[in-house]
This record gives C-alpha cells, sequence and structure tokens, in this order.
C-alpha cells in the first residue's frame, strides 16, 4: 500500500474535479442489474422489452461487448464482480468462469424442460443453455463462380487442391469460433485424423484471422470465397444481401451455445433469479428462436429464414468437458503447427 | 564548463530568496508523481505482476518467461514486430520530417489547409484504415491492381495502416521543432556564404535533433505497441502486440499476456535511455536574445515543395474520403446504392447517438484536464530547480505509456481499480475512470510536446524573473503559457481527438451509461455492419475536424496576442 496521504490527495482532485459526473451515476430507483452479455447489439433491445413485459420492476442495464472481452473483463473483476447476471455468453466462457469458483449454484425454475445438452450437469446448476451457436461454412456463390470453384459439401471437400488460398478460417488462439472448429475436427476425425485433416486443410488457407466471425464477413464482403465462422453470422449477412451459401457439412458440425449464470456476490439475488428463471421460459426461447435455429426448450424451435434446416441434426455430440481440459494442449500444438509460419500467402 | 560553474553560483547566490518557490514547486512535483504512480504505475504493476504467476495466483518467478522464450513462435513475432516498426519509423519519420519542414520554414501557398490534413488521421480511429485499405487495395479493391500480386492482408497492409496513423503524431512533434529558430544563426550563415544544403545540415537539423529523435521513438513505440491495425489488416502475420491479444482475449490468459507486454516495455526503456542522452546535450534554442527566424520565397523549392504537400494530403483525403464513401454504400460490393440509413445510429449497436454524447463528454474533460495536468508537470520537471532524482523518475514515468498497449492498461485498471481494497474503487464503472485512463494513455506524446515547446524557452526568463523577486507562477502564467499557447492547445486538441478515437484501453471500462462512440464503431463492424461502422468513424472525423478548426481559429486569435513577438 502507497502512503494514505497520496491517496487522500488524489481522491481531493478527483472529487472536486468530477465529483458531479461521479454521484450522477450512483443514484437510482427500481431494482437494477447489470448484466454482461455477447448477444448482438441489435438484439438488447428486444431482449429486455420482453422481460420487462412480466418483470417491469427490473431494468437492465446491459454491457455489451464481443466474447473474448467479456470474458476477459469479467475474469478481471474476478476480486469485486460487477455483473449481477451474464446473459448471453458461451457455454465454454461460463464453464472457466464456473472453474473460478464465480458462478452462483441456482436450479432455475423450470430447469429440468430444457434440453439435457443445454444445462450444467451439476445440481443445482450454475448455467442454463440459451440457443446454439453452430459452426458452419460461408460460401460466396459470386466470387466461387468467378474461380471457377465447386460447392463443399463436407469438411474434408475443403482440402482439396482447387481450393488453395481460398478459404480462411479463425485462429483457435485468438478466436473461441476458431477452437470450436479444431476440437470438432479433433472429435469427428479422432485425435491423428484431425491433427492430419487440419494439415491438408492449411495448405489451402489464405489466411487465419483474430475474430471468429470474420471469415464470414469476409466472405460476404467478397474478399475470399469461402470463410469458416458460423452459421448466424452467415444467415445474417445473407439477409443483408450477401450472395452466401451457407453450408453445413455432412460429417457435422462443432457448436456451443449461448447461456446464462449468476454472478456469485450478486447484491441483487432476487432479482438476478427472476431473470434467470425468465431467460429459460418457454416464451424466453421462442424469442431466441427469432434469431437461433436451435434452442434449448425442446419443441420450441421453428425454422429461421436464412438457416440450413438440416442444422439441428448435424450438430455433433460436443464433448466440451474433454475440450477444456485439453485446450492448453491443443492451442499449443495448433500454434507450433500453423502459427509459426506466419508469411502472409495471397 | 564555466558556464555550468557560473549558473551553479547564480542559483546558489539566489536560492534562499527562492526557497518559498521550490517548495512550491516540489509540492507540485510530487503532486504529478503521486498522480502518475496511482494513474499509472500502481495500476501497471497489478497487472503485470501477473508474469510472475502462476493461473492460481502462486508465485513462479520467471516461469511464464522461460516457457515464453522457449515457445519458437516468438521469434517470429520479435522479428516481425521489429521489421514493421523499423519500416514504418523510416517510412514516416522520412515523410513527416520534409513535411514538417516545409511548413514551417518555406512560403508555399496553403499551409494552413496542408497541415490541417496532414493531422487528419490522428481523428480517425483506427478501424477506419482498415475498412479503407480494404475497400481499396482487397480482393474487390478499386486500386487492387497498384499492388500486383502481392497482398494487402500482412505486413505490406500494416506498414501502410501504420505509416497513415503514425504521420500525425511525428508531424506533431517535428514541427514543434522546426518552428522555433534563432534567425541569426542563418543570418551568419548568409553572411559566411553558406550554401544551403550546408546550412540545412548544420544549422537546421542541429536545430531539431532532440524533435527528430522524439519522433522517432514516438513512432517506433506507438507501431510497435499497435495491435489494432495488425489485427484488422494484418492477416496472420503474426506481431508482439496481437500476441498479447490471442494471450489475453483468446485465451484469457493474463499471465502470459503480462510477460509479452513487459516484453513490450523494452523499447520503451530504451527510448527513455536514449532520450536522456540526446536531452543532457540539447541547449535552449531560443535564448533571451534569439530573433524569430521568418521563411523567405524561393521560387523553384516552393513549386516543388507545394507539389510534394499535396501528393501526401490527396493521399490521406483519398484513404478518408473511401471510408466516406462506405458509409453511404448499401451492400459492398454487390450493392452500391447509396443510401443515408447507415447514420441512423440509434437502430443499431453500441447506444446510438448518446455514445457520442459520451465521447463528446469524455473527450472535453480528457483535453481540459489532461492539458492542465501534463502542462503543468513537464514545466515543473523542467524548469524545477534540484529534485533530480524525483524530477528524473517522474521524467521516465512519462515515458511508459507509449510503451503500454490499451489493451493492457485497460486490464490493469481493472485489476487496480476494482480491487475491493482500493479507496478509488468508487470511480470504477464512471466517467473519470474513462478520462484518467485516456490521459494516463496518451501522456506521452502530450508530454514529449510540451518539453519540446518548454525546453526551447532560455531558462534566463526564469532567472530574470527571480533576480527580480517575481514568484515563478507569475513568470508561469505571464511568460512560459503564453509563448508555448501554441503547443498548449496542441495538447489539448490531440488529448481531445484521441479521447474521441480510442478504444484499446476503454473497452475493458465503459459501464452501460458511459458507452463510447469509438467502441459502438467496433462492436458494429464486429457484427459486420461495416457500413455503419464506417459512418459512425466519420461522425468521429467529421466533430474532431469541426472542433480542430475552431482550435485553429482560436490559435490564430491567440496567436495574435501571445505570439506577436515572433514576427520582427
Amino acid at each position: 500500500m502507497k502512503s494514505r496521504k497520496l491517496k487522500t490527495t488524489f481522491l481531493g482532485v478527483l472529487g472536486v474535479a468530477f465529483a458531479a459526473t461521479a454521484f450522477a451515476n450512483i443514484a437510482s430507483a427500481a431494482t437494477e442489474l447489470t448484466v454482461y452479455t455477447a448477444v448482438e447489439a441489435e438484439d438488447l433491445k428486444k431482449y429486455a422489452k420482453r422481460f420487462n413485459e412480466d418483470h417491469p420492476d427490473i431494468k437492465i442495464n446491459w454491457v455489451r461487448d464481443s466474447t473474448g472481452i467479456v470474458t476477459a473483463k469479467l475474469l478481471a473483476e474476478k476480486e469485486n464482480p460487477q455483473a449481477d447476471v451474464v446473459w448471453g455468453l458461451a457455454a465454454t466462457s461460463l464453464m472457466l468462469l464456473g472453474e473460478e469458483g464465480m458462478l452462483e449454484p441456482y436450479s432455475p425454475n423450470g430447469v429440468e424442460k430444457l434440453d439435457p445438452k443445454f444445462r450444467d450437469k451439476n445440481n443445482p446448476t450454475t448455467w442454463t443453455g440459451m440457443d446454439a451457436w453452430v459452426a458452419s461454412i460461408c460460401y460466396n456463390t459470386v466470387e466461387a463462380e468467378k474461380a471457377g470453384l465447386p460447392v463443399p459439401t463436407s469438411w474434408k471437400d475443403l482440402t482439396k487442391p482447387v481450393y488453395k488460398n481460398q478459404v480462411i478460417m479463425p485462429n483457435p488462439n485468438s478466436s473461441g469460433t476458431g477452437f470450436l472448429d479444431v476440437s470438432s475436427w479433433l472429435q469427428l476425425f479422432g485425435e491423428e485424423g484431425g491433427w492430419q485433416y487440419m494439415d491438408q486443410l492449411h495448405d489451402n488457407i489464405a489466411r487465419y484471422t483474430h475474430s471468429g466471425s470474420k471469415p464470414c464477413k469476409l466472405a460476404a464482403a467478397g474478399e475470399i470465397p469461402i470463410g469458416i465462422s458460423f452459421a448466424f453470422r452467415a444467415a445474417k449477412s445473407k439477409a443483408q444481401g450477401a450472395p452466401l451459401e451457407i453450408i453445413i457439412p455432412t460429417e457435422g458440425v462443432g457448436w456451443d451455445m449461448e447461456a446464462t449464470a449468476i454472478i456469485k456476490g450478486s447484491k441483487n439475488m432476487e432479482a438476478a433469479k427472476t431473470l434467470v428463471d425468465w431467460s429459460i421460459t418457454k416464451k424466453a426461447n421462442e424469442m431466441y428462436n427469432e434469431g437461433y435455429a436451435v434452442v434449448a426448450y425442446p419443441g420450441v424451435a421453428k425454422p429461421v429464414e436464412h438457416f440450413p434446416p438440416q442444422v439441428g441434426s448435424a450438430m455433433i455430440d460436443n464433448d466440451f468437458a474433454w475440450a477444456a481440459k485439453n485446450r492448453d494442449r491443443i492451442l499449443k500444438e495448433w500454434q507450433e503447427r500453423y502459427d509459426s509460419k506466419s508469411e502472409a500467402k495471397n | 564548463m564555466t558556464d555550468q560553474a557560473v549558473s551553479e553560483l547564480k542559483s546558489r547566490a539566489i536560492r534562499p530568496k527562492l526557497s518559498r518557490d521550490d517548495w512550491v514547486m516540489r509540492g507540485f512535483i510530487l503532486a504529478i508523481g503521486a498522480w502518475l504512480v496511482v494513474t499509472l504505475l500502481l495500476p501497471l504493476y497489478s497487472m503485470l505482476s501477473k508474469s510472475l504467476e502462476s493461473k492460481d495466483g502462486a508465485f513462479v518467478g520467471l516461469g511464464n518467461y522461460i516457457e515464453y522464450f522457449s515457445t519458437p513462435a516468438l521469434f517470429y513475432s520479435i522479428n516481425n514486430s521489429f521489421f514493421i516498426a523499423i519500416v514504418s519509423t523510416l517510412i514516416t519519420i522520412s515523410l513527416a520530417t520534409v513535411f514538417a519542414f516545409i511548413l514551417a520554414r518555406s512560403c508555399i501557398p496553403g499551409k494552413a489547409v496542408f497541415k490541417g490534413i496532414a493531422l487528419l488521421p490522428l481523428l480517425a480511429p483506427s478501424l477506419l484504415p482498415g475498412i479503407s485499405f480494404v475497400y481499396l487495395f482487397g480482393r474487390q479493391g478499386v486500386l487492387k491492381g497498384l499492388l500486383g500480386d502481392y497482398s494487402i492482408y500482412g505486413p505490406i497492409g500494416i506498414v501502410m495502416g501504420e505509416v497513415f496513423y503514425t504521420f500525425p503524431h511525428a508531424l506533431m512533434i517535428l514541427i514543434a521543432a522546426f518552428s522555433i529558430a534563432d534567425a541569426r544563426m542563418y543570418e551568419a550563415a548568409v553572411a559566411l556564404r553558406t550554401s544551403r544544403i550546408r546550412t540545412f545540415f548544420t544549422v537546421t537539423l542541429p536545430g531539431i535533433k532532440y524533435g527528430l529523435i522524439s519522433a522517432i521513438f514516438v513512432v517506433f513505440t506507438l507501431v510497435i505497441t499497435d495491435f489494432g491495425i495488425p489485427k484488422v489488416i494484418g492477416g496472420q502475420y503474426n506481431v508482439l502486440a496481437t500476441d498479447i491479444y490471442k494471450q489475453v482475449i483468446g485465451q484469457q490468459n493474463f499471465e502470459m499476456g503480462a510477460v509479452v507486454s513487459v516484453v513490450l516495455l523494452i523499447p520503451a526503456i530504451l527510448a527513455f535511455a536514449v532520450d536522456r542522452f540526446v536531452q543532457r546535450k540539447q541547449v535552449a534554442m531560443l535564448t533571451a536574445r534569439a530573433v524569430p527566424y521568418e521563411p523567405k520565397p524561393h521560387a523553384l523549392l516552393d513549386k516543388i515543395f507545394f507539389v510534394y504537400c499535396l501528393i501526401i494530403s490527396l493521399m490521406i483525403v483519398g484513404i478518408i474520403g473511401m471510408a466516406g464513401f462506405a458509409s453511404f454504400v448499401s451492400f459492398w460490393p454487390y450493392n452500391l446504392e447509396l443510401s443515408l440509413k447507415n447514420y441512423n445510429f440509434d437502430l443499431m449497436d453500441g447506444g446510438g447517438w448518446s455514445s457520442f454524447y459520451n465521447s463528446l463528454k469524455m473527450a472535453a474533460y480528457t483535453a481540459v484536464f489532461g492539458t492542465i495536468v501534463i502542462f503543468t508537470g513537464a514545466y515543473m520537471v523542467e524548469k524545477a530547480n534540484g529534485f533530480k532524482i524525483v524530477r528524473g523518475i517522474i521524467q521516465f514515468l512519462c515515458m511508459i505509456p507509449m510503451a503500454v498497449p490499451g489493451m493492457v492498461l485497460g486490464l490493469a485498471y481493472i485489476f487496480f481499480f476494482n480491487s475491493p481494497s482500493n479507496p478509488l474503487g468508487f470511480i470504477y464503472g464512471t466517467m473519470p475512470i474513462l478520462v484518467i485512463v485516456t490521459i494516463a494513455h496518451f501522456y506521452t506524446v502530450s508530454h514529449l510536446t510540451a518539453m519540446t515547446a518548454l525546453k526551447q524557452i532560455d531558462p534566463e526568463f526564469e532567472t530574470v524573473s527571480a533576480s527580480l523577486k517575481v514568484p515563478f507562477f507569475r513568470t508561469f502564467l505571464r511568460v512560459t503559457v503564453p509563448v508555448c499557447m501554441p503547443a498548449i492547445l496542441d495538447i489539448s486538441i490531440y488529448l481531445f481527438v484521441n479521447a474521441m478515437t480510442t478504444v484499446s484501453a476503454v473497452i475493458f471500462l465503459y459501464s452501460s451509461d458511459t458507452t463510447l462512440a469509438s467502441v459502438a464503431a467496433l462492436n458494429m463492424d464486429d457484427a459486420g455492419d461495416v457500413a455503419p461502422a464506417a459512418a459512425m468513424c466519420m461522425v468521429i472525423v467529421a466533430t474532431s475536424a469541426t472542433v480542430r478548426v475552431l482550435h485553429a481559429l482560436l490559435t490564430r486569435g491567440l496567436s495574435r496576442r501571445t505570439q506577436a513577438w515572433r514576427q520582427r
């Protein structure tokens, strides 16, 4: 600890300078929940509005950013958590927070109605799933035609020489989506077969990106014919007018889910529980279904525009525990094989 | 030697009478020191100390470093980082030195416009060149042919982006260095029939040496710590800064992120050492008897200079213009219909227009408080007597922010200010913490600008005031501040525009009431809404440009009042 005097002086200076702003933020009325999320920003207003239809007395203050930033922020705040609830963050991130003992064990009312895949195995549960977030291939029909590329239908297709330098995927060291792809290939093709597959795929990769949605955005903008990304992003770009085909490879696809949890030590525990209870209701799942084809509540999902219909059945039996346990080893191996070779290819 | 002896004698002789001033100045120095310790050193310590810890917080000594240095990928990153930094620095410094020279020492028309354009990249979020370069040089790019078989996604793109981004930083320092010159030196050169070229090498260059070296290290360190451009346009070309991103954001491995951050501090320590070394040799350019230099027209040279400035300005305008165009396009490149809908931010990500107002507020606070803190600090460090060690430490602290990637600073603020044992915890999640982190983040260049201006003022002003028993603060307010007014305004505008565009540190610190426009732009781009992201960037550029124009008008008004002494 530095001398107290310095801090007092500092406090004084700050106090004079910023008092007005600082205190304006403290004043509040109804129960307010600080909710961290990685859900698309345009959906947040809708989520809060639907929730407030049933619970007008709880105000949600969103803090939204990309999955990596939100996860890093939550972990960095571990000593003094600021969030009450996390609503809409990758389940793998929540598992990480769970390991750090940051999640409040709480089985929301009606948790047993959810598909078992979409909830924590522990009782009481620490997190519950919302919707699935499925890997897929974004295929730009216009650019593919220009380059004379056939439509790939499987992961293995992507290793054909015709696709040389026509494929982009996320770097698993930077992006959760990238890790999702890698871990799913290792599960699909076995440890040895998986690496062999990636060796071949690596020859066709134009470059690896740092963000999981980027490959699909690049495909949508015609910067590359084929981007390995996830279906939700692809459907969105397609709706905006991109000439995209969303391909679900026949071998099956890796997936993660968006999930919800209460942060341990929340000062608004009652309101937090109310929100989490609501987040697994049928009504909430119908809301998730407006953007995502596969949701946690069985029997709710209706086909979503631009989403390939077979997406639910193509999801592999993803072993999250295995992926989490082997993450460091897989990333290290991946880096040694593909990342050291950093010359940019064109 | 004798000079030193004389000045020592002088200060010894008058010290007793100055003691009250000395105490006040020392008080200020300690306050600035305390500010830097609390807003910079302690937060960084809370982050960087993790480099010696395992994931569960146990002390592991240099274990993480050993693990890191045994990864082969590291050497590629170090190589790449240095390669990019050296190439970008060479290009930026050469371009900026000539540009600054022309603006300060020639008679071409339209200097104000050229300067305005040259500083435009400062006003742009780093996302903007990313978007522009893809539209210009990507697979669908309108100028793709210029790159031949090379891809923009890699070292070429990074260097182009870094030159665009660091050019104004270098220019600011170099213009400050060029603009104070003693005309008597040039008159002497003319009288001795020295050739123009010889004069350039024997009078002009030595005169800007300090500024030039500062500029080189500022650019070098900015490039080596920047992760925004390599992340957006660098493809898989690994550099140290993106390695931090991978560790911290990709894998939530704060310990390894801290290790890479410490490695990145090395160039800064080097910069500091060189800076100290050069500074010791710097003599005041503007002695109390100096006569300001006034450029004279030269028909041919001025034409060449004009064309040079025109070309550089066109390139800058082209890059920003491309993003402007992008902001009106419905869906690049398949639907080029133009529309205004991308400017309807309330329908989109990141808090809509309220983010913009927050940014505006944050930038204004940062400019006002930051300028006061930084300029006063620089003055005290430069002009106080004695207290050498403390001043040296402060000087060193001022160099650190430059070497710290914003991402690291942002996380460091979480660890430090959000700790339950921190009595300052109440500022976490508020506007003040955003202001404070932004001041800390952009401290170095502002400090260097202030120092460059202050160094050029002869200490005789202080000595004379002192012997006339004028308290130092009166000299400070009546002489120093007016003389340095251009630099002070430059610092405030620099802080303002950077606060408008900064992302990397504040992205960890904003709350639901303090969302920011620059972060909103980044998130829109992340969500695939490139055109609205470009639109938000353009709103930021336009705002900062408006503020700049107001600033230019103000500077002109003030110059008339405070800089009249420069004319004969």
